[in-house]
């Protein structure tokens, strides 16, 4: 039986949300009294950009934007002897269900910001953009204070540690485009443009910002840069599983009793999350589907073979969805599956760029139909009709949003056929 | 007319020294945000005033505007209060929160009330989905979040922003 325990359950260290350990972890000179800076000192002082690098990469660390690409090897593509280059971090977080960047950079800024500095350093940066989502715009502005209070310490600046190395962080403001998430479109948005992606070849590490290459990086792998560089790789590699490495924060939402991010090893069991560190099902009711990906990939029935599945890249993929930004939605024994794909429809009809047709009208369709369901005034046919929008966007895309658009949808009919029915007999 | 230029010269050149003196177009969207502030929305002069700044085209700056939803093309209200109804706050309520408050103020969705200062509109996610039901409050001069909301805390504020609203 599940259990569903009052308590809070035991965490293991935190790896990024050591401001949950560490009181008044967000002061700068708390985090220096427990090591901050010290991995970016020695870096500079006496550790090589390709040293660095390579240090990454036998970490073993994956993106945690969603991608699950390998850090190390995203720098090491940076094109040789072209500069100035550019490090970019992505805090343009928006897919429904992520909340974690947010958290942080509003309780940990300075481990953050020196994942940005070692990462600019590897990258042999001398200057780096913080992109915010226009959202985040208290949260930003303290960011610059942080900032501020970093380069008055001497952590950022001209002539770091003596060296000749010098490092600015700026921060950038978007202005609410859930596209510019995705690496390229993010580019173009701080290149004053609209936010649209771009064709690839060439990535951002060859053709980048102001086309000089370039690191995107999301704020969570940035955050585990520092430990990463003062504990070693044994360290890192002992927690998580082999092929997916270290901790992750899982953005745990919907109907759960404690919504909250939690920090476990890649590999922890979406029951434990569930029912351990997020209490179980609001009013013990049963849990019915997952989101695993947020919005963005097929939906899970939460059957004993999936809730005892391990949360990383791998396992996650073995059971037919992705673990993506790892934002957990549950939905419980309530919820109609159709009238929650209708919710996630609206919301990428609406932040779809209008770049790829398959996209801008699959999406504009799919919602018209969703429509047609959620109102009653839908035939048996429109359940097929949806399935086929649905395949007919995936893969023909230029960025990953058209694919993400249709995968909860195409998943939801095939997995949850029975709540769509429902809607469509309604309607005849 | 330069109004923006001579007003807040020294925020202009903090923002242009940001980004690479021959990338000034990445300027756009802060400059368009200290537009706001002034002007309220983002009408014809306010463009031309903003691109005269970056020595863009105003349909360079122009075509950001309706790209991106935290600017405002015409004038609105001076408070939006912006509830976020994706999906996992849904699960919590948001929906029921959102025509709760609008029904207590009286407003339709994205309607802005007898006064012409508050509307209550339903956004796209907010990142914000522990802390549901939660707002953002946009005013020219800024963003703020409202987290972990009932129908009385939300009333609190917009009685707090009537208040300001009165008094100026």
């Amino acid at each position: 039986m599940l259990r569903n325990s009052e308590a809070e359950p035991e965490v293991t260290e935190p790896i990024v949300l050591r401001h949950r350990v560490l009181p008044e972890f967000d002061r700068l000179t708390v985090y220096r009294q427990h090591g901050g800076y010290q991995a970016f000192e020695r870096a500079v002082r006496s550790r090589s950009p390709e040293a660095v690098i390579q240090l990454v990469k036998d970490s073993g660390l994956r993106g945690r934007g969603g991608a699950g690409f390998p850090t190390g090897v995203k720098w090491s593509f940076l094109t040789p002897g072209v500069f100035p280059r550019y490090v970019v971090a992505n805090a343009d977080e928006s897919e429904p269900g992520t909340f974690k960047d947010r958290e942080i950079i509003e309780r940990n800024p300075f481990q953050f910001l020196e994942g940005v500095a070692i990462c600019a350093h590897a990258a042999q940066a001398n200057v780096a953009y913080v992109y915010c989502r226009g959202e985040f715009w208290d949260l930003t502005s303290e960011l610059d204070r942080k900032i501020a209070e970093l380069e008055g310490a001497g952590l950022l600046g001209d002539g770091l540690f003596g060296t000749d190395y010098s490092l600015r962080i700026y921060t950038h403001l978007g202005a609410g485009a859930y596209i510019c998430g995705e690496e390229t479109a993010l580019l173009e948005s701080l290149e004053g443009k609209l936010g649209q992606p771009r064709l690839r070849p060439p990535f951002p590490a060859a053709e980048g910002l102001y086309g000089k290459p370039t690191v995107v990086n999301n704020v969570e792998t940035l955050a585990n840069l520092p430990l990463i560089l003062e504990r070693g790789v044994d360290w890192y590699r002992s927690v998580g599983t082999k092929q997916s490495p270290g901790t992750k924060v899982f953005s745990l939402s919907g109907h759960v009793k404690r919504p909250a991010n939690v920090e476990l090893p890649l590999g922890t069991t979406f029951r434990e999350l569930i029912f351990e560190h997020g209490g179980g099902i609001l009013g013990d009711k049963k849990i019915k589907a997952i989101l695993p990906a947020g919005a963005s990939a097929p939906i899970l029935p939460a059957a004993d073979d999936v809730l005892d599945s391990g949360m990383d890249y791998e396992s996650v993929a073995a059971l037919g969805s992705a673990l993506g930004s790892a934002s957990i939605i549950v939905l419980d024994e309530t919820v109609n599956i159709a009238w929650a794909e209708a919710k996630i429809t609206d919301f990428f009809e609406h932040e779809s760029c209008g770049k790829c047709t398959p996209c801008r009208e699959g999406t504009y369709w799919m919602k018209h139909i969703l429509g047609r369901l959620m109102t009653g005034a839908a035939r048996a046919e429109d359940i097929e009709l949806l399935h086929s929008v649905g395949t007919g966007i995936r893969g023909k895309c230029l960025c990953a949003l058209g694919d993400f658009a249709a995968l909860a949808v195409t998943s939801g009919i095939e997995r949850f056929g029975t709540d769509f029915k429902v809607h469509a007999v309604n309607g005849q | 007319m330069a109004a923006l230029a001579e007003k807040y010269r020294a925020e202009i050149q903090s923002i242009l020294a940001k980004y690479p003196p021959e990338h000034k177009r990445s300027a756009v969207m802060p400059l368009l945000f200290v537009a706001q502030r002034e002007y309220g929305h983002l009408d014809r002069q306010a463009i031309a005033e903003v691109a005269a700044l970056l020595q863009l085209e105003p349909t360079e700056v122009g075509s950001l505007i309706g790209f991106y939803t935290l600017f405002h093309d015409r004038p609105g209200p001076t408070y939006r209060l912006q509830v976020c109804t994706d999906l996992p706050c849904a699960l919590r309520g948001a929906e029921e929160f959102a025509r709760e408050l609008r029904q207590e103020l009286n407003v339709s969705q994205g309607e802005p009330d007898t006064d012409g200062q508050i509307a209550v509109e339903e956004v796209k996610c907010l990142a914000a989905c522990d802390r549901a039901p939660v707002f953002q409050l946009q005013e020219p001069g800024g963003i703020h979040y409202y987290e972990n909301q009932t129908l009385e805390t939300a009333l609190a504020v917009v009685e707090e922003l009537r208040g300001r609203a009165g008094s100026d």
